[in-house]
């Protein structure tokens, strides 16, 4: 097996703020070349910030405690400035999750699209322009050249989400990180997105980290699955392994909560406190385990 | 699975149309600034409008009433002060003085305050600590003395005005600008800007400063009726330029001491002030919901 694209170690992460509160307990992943793979959990299970830890843009209340982050062998956490901005935006990009906010209200698509391939790439503005035209077109945009004239407030939501699809694979890169980008979209809409997501991931042979809550969103687009509870590692492996023999508690909990296509007449179930104080139990076996050593 | 697309105009020119459609649909943007134009417009061509020469005193003609009035004189519309100065010549050179420091004074302040604004709001901690500091010590201090002071150490003067009014006035640029700027460093955007590994400067410049750009064009309208007002306080004080100048400060001092045999020596400019200060405030108002680009459709 060659070396995964991206490797995150052990990363443990706290609080800067109220009394070194854990965010992160010793998470590990590993993202193989053109893998797509999920990070899951609920909110406050620490997926943004392993997300943010592999951009090397983790904010300044959260103290990385230990581990590394491996992208193609060089630890993302102790770069400096020059260096993490050579990797980002050539070999590292990402799809934003509010498509919102996430482009520039004052800017035309133009300017948004083409600034990687200008900045990254050394493309003319004539070339940078024909590759955004490629782009869209790629992402099933049916007029490009009109798109690339609006401002973002022009477009909808969908289609917003598209030119960012397009912008996070317009350089090129090795490894995308997804932070939840289907979540502020209407569920039709989703499904195309998903698609496109895949589609280019495909074609592309990119890695992508897909950050999401929703288990239905993973069934559809991820290889492999890592399950977040409280920063730590649940369950980890691939999609349908964990969809279908579930091992974890938690992981069977939580696919019995979630609504499933292929089986309409299972009802949901909440999931049980037992299952919390399973979880809570192994955490508490870890802070313990991790007092004593550190 | 393609969407559609909504808008209808492509094209530089077809934004530039719209632009101008949606300033020509605010109301206070057509008023105020079509006041103030006509301003500019009096402004640089006094000496064409201006029925006599403003300084050409005669004293058989002193305070004289405006046309309509008993013992009004045909040639002085607005009548004459004290001195027999023709009041609507004067006030036509006076709008000279007035829009040089509104349009100058309000400009360099924005360029200070929208500066150091950008820097505390997008670098934040040390830099933000700073400039925050010294934007409450700045404000603490009563602007119309400060201004006083700070005139009465640089000596009279056009430049001291100017320079007064910038020194003083920036601290409402940086804060308006720091806060917002904060706001946008926040966006998606900005960070998307971030992973595509632009230097933070380029961010500053090309990413946020359009967002905030709208904020600081009205406040520089807003900013220009306040260096209207502190012009003519500093003029009505004589601290102003030199006498010999006509300035609506200076015709309002001028007027306070002859109100009660001339009122209208003092009415005339106090009605030009509140009228160019209006127009400044109603413009600002309406290029702030004219500019906005989220709000522009």
């Amino acid at each position: 097996m060659t070396a995964p694209l991206l490797s995150v170690e052990t990363l443990t992460a706290v609080s800067g703020r109220d009394g070194g509160r854990p965010i992160l307990r010793g998470a590990s992943l590993t993202v193989a070349r053109g893998e797509v793979h999920g990070l899951v959990g609920e909110s406050g299970a620490g997926k943004s910030t392993v997300a943010k830890a592999v951009l090397g843009m983790l904010p300044a209340t959260v103290r990385v405690a230990g581990g590394r982050v491996l992208f193609e062998g060089r630890d993302m956490l102790t770069l400096d400035r020059p260096a993490l901005r050579a990797i980002l935006g050539t070999d590292i990009s990402l799809i934003p999750q509010d498509p919102q906010t996430a482009l520039n209200p004052a800017r035309r698509i133009e300017a948004q699209l083409t600034d990687g391939l200008r900045l990254r790439r050394g493309l003319s503005a004539r070339a940078a322009r024909a590759r955004a035209l490629e782009l869209l077109d790629e992402v099933s945009i049916r007029d490009p050249a009109r798109v690339l004239a609006a401002y973002p407030h022009e477009l909808s939501g969908g289609m917003r989400q598209r030119v960012l699809i397009a912008a996070a694979f317009a350089i090129e890169p090795k490894l995308v990180i997804a932070d939840e980008p289907t979540t502020a979209l209407d569920v039709t809409v989703q499904k195309q997105i998903l698609r496109l997501i895949r589609g280019m991931q495909e074609r592309h042979g990119t890695g992508v980290v897909f950050v999401t809550h929703d288990l239905g969103v993973v069934a559809q687009i991820c290889d492999r699955v890592t399950l977040l509870y409280m920063g730590k590692v649940v369950e980890e492996g691939t999609t349908a392994d964990m969809l279908e023999r579930p091992r974890h508690a938690y992981t069977r909990a939580l696919l019995a909560a979630s609504p499933r296509y292929d089986r309409p007449d299972a009802g949901l179930q909440p999931v049980p406190a037992a299952v919390f104080d399973e979880l809570r139990r192994e955490i508490a076996v870890f802070d313990a385990r991790e007092a004593r050593h550190g | 699975m393609a969407e559609t697309f909504v808008d209808e105009d492509g094209g530089a020119a077809g934004r530039r149309r719209a632009l101008a459609r949606a300033l020509l649909a605010e109301p206070k943007v057509v008023v105020g600034g079509g006041f103030v134009l006509f301003l500019v417009a009096v402004a640089l061509f006094a000496p064409w409008i201006a029925p006599h020469d403003p300084l050409e005193q005669d004293l058989m003609l002193a305070t004289l009433p405006p046309a309509g009035f008993a013992g009004a004189e045909p040639g002085y519309p607005l009548g004459t002060d004290g001195l027999g100065r023709d009041v609507l010549s004067r006030l036509v050179y006076g709008t000279r003085i007035a829009l040089t420091v509104a349009f100058v004074a309000a400009t360099l302040a924005a360029l200070f305050g929208t500066v150091l604004g950008l820097l505390a709001g997008y670098l934040g901690g040390k830099v933000d600590t700073v400039i925050g500091r010294l934007v409450d010590i700045w404000m603490a201090f009563p602007p119309v003395l400060l201004s006083i002071l700070l005139v009465a150490i640089l000596g009279s003067g056009l430049h001291s005005v100017i320079i007064a009014i910038a020194v003083i006035d920036w601290t409402r640029f940086c804060r308006v600008v720091r806060a917002e700027t904060m706001a946008q460093a926040r966006m998606d955007y900005v960070t998307a800007a971030v992973t595509i590994g632009f230097p933070r400067p380029a961010i500053l410049v090309r990413e946020i400063l359009p967002n905030v750009a709208p904020v600081i064009i009205a406040l520089v309208s807003l900013e220009m009726g306040i260096a209207i007002i502190v012009e003519a306080i500093l003029s009505f004080v004589g601290l102003s330029v030199s006498s010999d100048t006509p300035t609506w400060g200076g015709m309002i001092a001028e007027g306070r001491q002859i109100v009660h045999h001339g009122w209208w020596v003092l009415a005339a400019p106090l009605a030009a002030l509140f009228a160019a200060v209006l127009a400044f405030n109603q413009l600002g108002g309406g290029l702030r919901r004219a500019l906005d680009p989220v709000m522009r459709r």
